[in-house]
């Protein structure tokens, strides 16, 4: 098998008013069936998109917010999200919804696939990913 | 296109989705599947019901690979496994089975 590369979705703007969130979680989602290490990070406004409670009743679209959740099931395990960006919109990590998967080294044991990591990491993730894809 | 369920006509695409989930019933299920050429029967049933749930819960219809990793895991070994869902969906389980159970195409499925 070739070898697999890592890519890297980074997510920067909120999840209604524009297609460019929904439209990132489908690319992952189709994405994820060729196997690849495949991880998500939410900067900017993107940390919405993990909000708790969402509501788009109002708005009339779907909310999608709990296709996330479905992420651990298409071995989708790493959700980094940056903490400045929470912080600086008076969010925090108890304000997202849960995101699990099983780990199979580990005896199936259900995990967080949220990771709270500051700026300077997101760099680092972003600098050792083969391919980036902004949305 | 569409189907006709006790009088009502209820609208599809071209591959025979229906458009409005909500217009989904029990017997809307039985003649979409009458239209893929399957009877429904429990084996049938229990698949089409675990998509509906699983779609309520993530707001998806899962791939063929996560329903049938999801499916062993709620209904054994036995039954999430890959021969088991083509025997009872042969055109593919994700695909049949959600268009019976009113669902959308699944994601990445072409």
């Amino acid at each position: 098998m070739a070898k697999t590369k890592k890519f890297l979705y980074v997510n920067r703007k909120a999840p209604y008013g524009t297609i460019y969130a929904l439209e990132s979680l489908e690319v992952v989602l189709i994405g994820a069936a060729f196997e690849q290490d495949v991880a998500l990070a939410f900067v900017d406004d993107g940390v919405f998109q993990l909000a708790k409670g969402q509501n788009t009743d109002g708005i009339g679209v779907k909310n999608f917010s709990p296709t996330f959740r479905a992420l651990g099931d298409y071995d989708v395990q790493k959700l980094f999200v940056e903490r400045e960006s929470l912080e600086e919109r008076g969010l925090s990590e108890a304000d997202l919804i849960e995101v699990v998967y099983e780990d199979e080294d580990d005896d199936w044991a259900e995990k967080s696939a949220i990771h709270v990591v500051g700026r300077a990491e997101i760099a680092d993730i972003m600098a050792d990913a083969d391919v980036v894809l902004s949305f | 296109m569409a189907y006709e369920v006790n009088g009502q006509t209820v609208e599809c695409d071209e591959e025979g989705y229906i458009t409005n989930l909500s217009e989904w019933s029990k017997e809307l299920g039985e003649i979409i599947a009458k239209a893929e050429d399957l009877e429904m029967d429990d084996d049938r049933w229990e698949v089409v019901n675990f998509l509906r749930s699983y779609y309520e819960e993530y707001q998806i219809a899962p791939a063929v690979r996560v329903l049938i990793k999801a499916a062993k895991k709620s209904m054994g070994p036995e039954k999430g496994n890959n021969k088991y869902m083509y025997e009872l969906f042969p055109y593919g389980p994700a695909k049949q089975a959600c268009k019976i159970a009113g669902l959308p195409k699944p994601t990445g499925c072409v």
